[in-house]
């Protein structure tokens, strides 16, 4: 009588062993596990649902409002918060509900236009001045060190006197002056990336440079990039907040978070909720925005993680 | 060492020449004459006698030459609306006053930034630490004007404990300086507390403990020396951040420095002064970078300077 094990040497393993080599998860990309990093982060899940009420609030809100922005109610001059008025109203009797609304469009506009045109200009001067290396690297990047060597407002101070107050010089004057530091970023990842076989791979088959720059290596540096452009959009508020509250950014009778500070100051010890909702209004909304940079930040980046 | 210092006061000079020569244009660009207010009439002969004193006459090139010229030899030329001031008499009596409060804002931030970020580094992930973090997250968000605003409420209106009015004794300081080194605390002291924790996992931190070093020494000698390096670093961003803040706070508590009156010839639209101040900060902001600069080579000289 023979053994049976002898007469079948190879046995079955068991399902748990043999699976356990394998990939429990399916493999996903870059992006979505950025994603699945970002979801875990509270503080960043908090500001982009803050600023999406905002945004929403910004749209919508004015017109479920039965106030104008630049309608003076004499018989209401500064009211505090009631019932008709949420907010209250300011020295000239306008409702600051509303103001405050049409203050979080302008910022919120400004910061996305700004932040999208700093990463288009910013990306394409810095990809071109990393790719191309050599001369051209060394005069572009000289220009990027002239710009950087000043502060940013001083540049924004005199566009903003030389094209006039208007919303649009803002972004003007803000574009000029912000995509540095996305240039200086897109050019050290591109000159890191340059040099790996991937690249050397798409040349042998024949790629073009604008097609090896736009299909091989932009893509590749986008964590850093969206990391660096998610913190141009709170800077570009402060920006205009900035020249709002110094009385150079967005004039009467159209109001901005920081013109609505401005107008409160004389009233600060009579009226101080007349400064405290636009202050409260931006200061929100800057946190939410640096959080969601921070969240990205560590999502898109493991490496830098605090 | 000489000509790396050199090459950046070159180049730091030709960064002046392009902002002089552009804001220079620009101003001139604007539309209408400097020397008359909205819908005011003022007689011809009037507005010529005033562009003939102010060189505004000849063409638009001569009036560059002359301002360059006089540029060179540091005189940046009269007051458009105030009458028988110089730029540089303006820049003579704001820039002390505002480098008295800056200075303290810089010596402030950078100890106390220093102090939250090394103490939060060492207990890490203790109560303190959190709170730390928040404050600095809080800092970092919060727009000056905003603190400015705030402080002001509480300190002067509220509670009326400060002053906020000039700058005559040291307690017209506190507010002032809190204000302008609240950001800066914060950026230092996050900065200070991520660096501080890698170079306290470094091999020679074990060894100095090993050593027999008491905890104390191995944070300050053998920590801090290395943690220090980006908050130099930061220091040419701090400058920069004041310079924006002084804006503000020289406004807002009505501190007579370079700050108020850059705002005021903004709004007077006086541009020679607007001119003048800016050459003039930005000349400032870049020696404050090349000593910057300088000063990480010496402290860190593993940094080579030829790139």
């Amino acid at each position: 009588m023979q053994n049976p094990s002898m007469e079948n040497p190879y046995e079955l393993l068991n399902p748990e062993e043999r699976d356990a080599e394998q990939f429990s998860r399916p493999s996903i990309s870059y992006w979505q596990d950025a994603w699945r990093r970002l979801r875990k982060d509270k503080l960043a899940m908090f500001g982009m649902v803050f600023i999406a009420i905002v945004a929403l609030f910004a749209i919508f809100g004015p017109m479920f409002c039965p106030y104008e922005y630049d309608t003076s109610d004499f018989t209401a001059i500064s009211q505090p918060p009631s019932a008709q008025h949420w907010f209250g109203t300011d020295a000239l009797g306008r409702d600051l509900y509303v103001r405050i609304l049409y203050g979080a469009r302008i910022s919120l506009s400004i910061g996305v236009v700004a932040a999208a045109v700093n990463m288009v200009i910013g990306v394409v001067y810095g990809g071109i001045a990393g790719f191309m290396g050599g001369k051209v690297d060394n005069i572009m990047m000289r220009i990027v060190d002239i710009l950087i060597a000043l502060p940013s407002m001083l540049y924004i101070i005199i566009l903003m006197m030389f094209m006039g107050s208007t919303v649009q010089s803002i972004l003007i004057a803000q574009c000029i002056s912000s995509w540095v530091g996305t240039a200086r970023i897109t050019r050290s990842q591109v000159v890191s990336l340059k040099s790996q076989e991937y690249v050397l791979a798409a040349r042998l088959a024949g790629r073009s440079n604008w097609q090896i720059l736009l299909s091989h290596l932009l893509p590749n540096s986008m964590g850093p990039i969206i990391v660096s452009v998610t913190f141009l959009i709170p800077s570009a508020i402060f920006s205009e907040a900035f020249l709002s509250f110094l009385g150079i950014g967005i004039q009467k009778p159209m109001a901005s978070w920081g013109s609505l500070a401005n107008d409160a100051i004389e009233t600060l010890n009579s009226a101080p909720y007349q400064m405290m909702f636009p202050i409260a209004a931006i200061s929100l909304t800057m946190f939410s925005l640096n959080f969601i940079g921070d969240g990205l930040r560590d999502a898109l980046d493991p490496k830098l993680k605090r | 060492m000489a000509q790396y210092i050199l090459k950046r006061v070159l180049s730091g000079a030709l960064t002046i020449l392009i902002l002089m020569t552009v804001t220079f244009f620009l101003m001139h660009a604007i539309p209408g004459s400097p020397f008359v207010k909205g819908e005011q009439n003022m007689p011809e002969e009037l507005l010529a006698r005033l562009e003939e004193k102010y060189g505004m006459d000849k063409p638009l090139w001569q009036q560059y030459l002359t301002y360059l010229k006089n540029f060179l030899t540091g005189d940046f030329g009269d007051s458009f609306k105030k009458a028988d001031t110089s730029v540089n008499e303006i820049i003579g009596r704001g820039f002390p006053i505002s480098a008295r409060v800056g200075a303290v804002a810089v010596v402030v931030s950078v100890v106390v930034g220093l102090g939250l970020g090394i103490l939060s580094a060492v207990r890490r992930g203790s109560l303190f630490d959190g709170g730390a973090m928040v404050f600095a997250t809080i800092g970092i968000s919060v727009p000056t004007f905003v603190t400015a605003v705030l402080l002001m409420y509480l300190f002067a209106g509220v509670l009326k404990i400060l002053p906020t009015y000039g700058l005559t004794t040291w307690k017209h300081y506190i507010l002032p300086v809190t204000c302008l080194s609240f950001s800066p605390i914060a950026y230092i002291a996050r900065m200070t507390r991520s660096s501080m924790l890698e170079v306290m996992q470094q091999d020679y931190i074990r060894t100095a403990r090993a050593k027999g070093v008491k905890e104390f020494m191995v944070i300050l000698q053998h920590g801090l020396r290395n943690a220090i390096l980006p908050v130099v670093t930061y220091l040419g961003t701090l400058i920069a951040s004041l310079l924006t803040g002084t804006f503000v706070v020289e406004r807002l508590y009505a501190i007579p420095g370079i700050g108020k009156y850059y705002v005021d010839s903004i709004s007077a639209r006086d541009y020679n002064v607007i001119l003048g101040l800016t050459v003039f900060l930005g000349i400032f902001v870049v020696i404050c970078n090349i000593v910057v600069d300088v000063l990480y080579c010496i402290i860190d000289p593993r940094v080579k300077i030829s790139e």
